[in-house]
């Protein structure tokens, strides 16, 4: 499965990735969508979970950003914004405080799919069964990138981890809007081209700080990808060539910079003092 | 890899590589000694050893090895619930070579009976199982798998795959590898479903064969 057979599949592209994914793993169409249908409901529960408390994650770097924001006054008036940032960090402040999540397709990722297709339902007012097809699409995407690419942080930057995620993410939101499967790939395409050489450096290895945020701000990408593939915007590098730049650029990268915990954010004065403190501080 | 990979699993957090992967890895030393241990040693490479714990991965091994799947919310008292399982673990930092840096060996003891499973965590809860009592394997614990330690000689893969295809399974992938000629070996074989208990039994009764594992394969959730 790549992006250029899912582009050139008749549209919606979720169909095609259905078929072709059942058939090579021998699995029902109906046991898959039901299974998504499922994960929709766990994604939602763990937004309602993360939207509802303050509770400081395991170090307390993070646990109050989502109900702080949806509490918020919408200055902006741009409600879509505020709800698919806030949903996002609800979903990666639970998976910070060890609660329940779906990988999507990792922990570190888990908000961005969820921020950037429920939020823009809930905007809209669509309900949950529009997002199976969208989801499934999500899958397929994520499955083309993991031909070429790693989907973890350690092994290819928070590019191919979020990165993916919000791929996955456009593509869906672009389907779920309307989009032709072309219009799908290039949204995904679109989200990864601007996520290229981005660094993994999560503060003391915790997957808390710059990861809830950084999911808010994908979400948003993502919303973003979606919106100019649906005005026609392609991504002027082919969609399989832009994956291959990412891996290569992953390759490229020094292993400091690969959720190793020693470079970038994770090696800043003020991490390396919170962190001094946090092995003080009594358990 | 499926769909339901990339989307999914539903895991306890914060990491799918450093905890669900974890978990996943010791899920399948658990399932290839049989049954919970009383001892496990666990050596942590590279980047377990080196932010396994604020990913919880200590605790997610020891929920694997408890029988724990990534969701079960007893997962950050795993440590707990091994004192209440009568099971003791010890942790080290080890240098496995030129493996993926999210790579654990475990050596599992109980019952008479002992294992040693190396097996890499490859990103968003995938795991690939490589080394088995120092077979070189290579399974991902999601398909049935039917592992063997046996005598080699002819004809073995032959009755082996013989009684599979007489049980309707089909084979996926398979993998011998083995000590020398004629020495102790070990058959690693994917299968599209699990096999049935009679086919198992006859597979046990090759006189070569010294011990067997058919792992179930890990559910999705």
């Amino acid at each position: 499965m790549t992006l250029d057979d899912i582009l050139k599949a008749p549209s919606p592209a979720s169909e095609w990735v259905l078929c072709t994914d059942c058939e090579e793993n021998g699995l029902q169409p109906e046991d898959v969508k039901q299974v998504m249908r499922d994960r929709i409901r766990e994604m939602r529960d763990s937004i309602e979970r993360g939207l509802r408390t303050d509770a400081k994650s395991i170090t307390g770097m993070v646990g109050w950003n989502a109900k702080g924001l949806w509490d918020a006054p919408d200055l902006l008036n741009a409600p879509l914004l505020k709800r698919v940032q806030a949903y996002a960090m609800a979903v990666n402040e639970e998976n910070a405080r060890m609660g329940r999540i779906v990988a999507a397709p990792t922990a570190g990722s888990a908000g961005t799919i969820p921020g950037a297709l429920i939020g823009v339902a809930d905007h809209l007012g669509l309900d949950d069964e529009k997002l199976v097809m969208p989801l499934v699409l999500a899958a397929g995407i994520g499955k083309a990138i993991s031909r070429q690419m790693y989907i973890s942080g350690s092994a290819g930057g928070c590019q191919a981890e979020i990165g993916s995620s919000a791929a996955m993410a456009a593509a869906a939101v672009t389907e779920l809007l309307g989009g032709t499967s072309k219009a799908c790939v290039h949204a995904a395409a679109l989200a990864l081209m601007n996520t290229i050489g981005l660094v993994c450096d999560p503060v003391g290895g915790y997957v808390e700080v710059p990861c809830v945020s950084r999911n808010a701000f994908f979400a948003v990408h993502a919303v973003s990808s979606a919106q100019l593939a649906l005005a026609q915007l392609e991504s002027f590098i082919p969609p399989d060539e832009v994956i291959t730049a990412m891996a290569q650029v992953g390759r490229m990268m020094p292993l400091q910079l690969k959720e190793t915990a020693e470079g970038g954010l994770a090696q800043t004065p003020f991490a390396q003092g919170f962190l001094k403190d946090l092995e003080k501080s009594p358990k | 890899m499926s769909l339901l990979d990339m989307i999914g699993p539903v895991m306890i957090g914060p990491s799918s590589s450093h905890t669900a992967g974890a978990c996943r890895i010791g899920l399948a030393a658990r399932q290839l000694l049989g049954h919970t241990p009383e001892k496990a040693q666990i050596g942590l490479h590279a980047s377990f050893a080196k932010t396994g714990k604020g990913h919880g991965t200590h605790l997610a091994l020891i929920a694997g090895i408890l029988g724990f799947e990534p969701h079960d919310p007893r997962l950050p008292q795993a440590f707990q619930e091994a004192e209440k399982a009568g099971l003791h673990f010890e942790f080290q930092d080890v240098d496995l070579g030129n493996v993926h840096p999210n790579t654990a060996q475990i050596t599992l003891q109980g019952g008479q009976a002992s294992i040693e499973v190396m097996a890499s965590s490859t990103g968003g809860g995938i795991i690939e199982v490589i080394e088995v009592d120092g077979f070189r394997v290579s399974f991902d614990g999601f398909s049935p798998t039917l592992l063997l330690k046996y005598q080699d000689a002819y004809g073995m893969i032959s009755r082996v795959t013989g009684l599979i295809a007489i049980d309707e399974v089909n084979i996926a992938s398979l993998t011998c590898t083995r000590e020398k000629r004629g020495g102790t070996a070990m058959m690693c074989i994917v299968l599209d479903s699990a096999l049935s208990d009679y086919a198992i039994r006859k597979i046990a009764h090759i006189p070569e064969i010294s011990w067997i594992r058919m792992l179930p394969g890990f559910r999705r959730l």
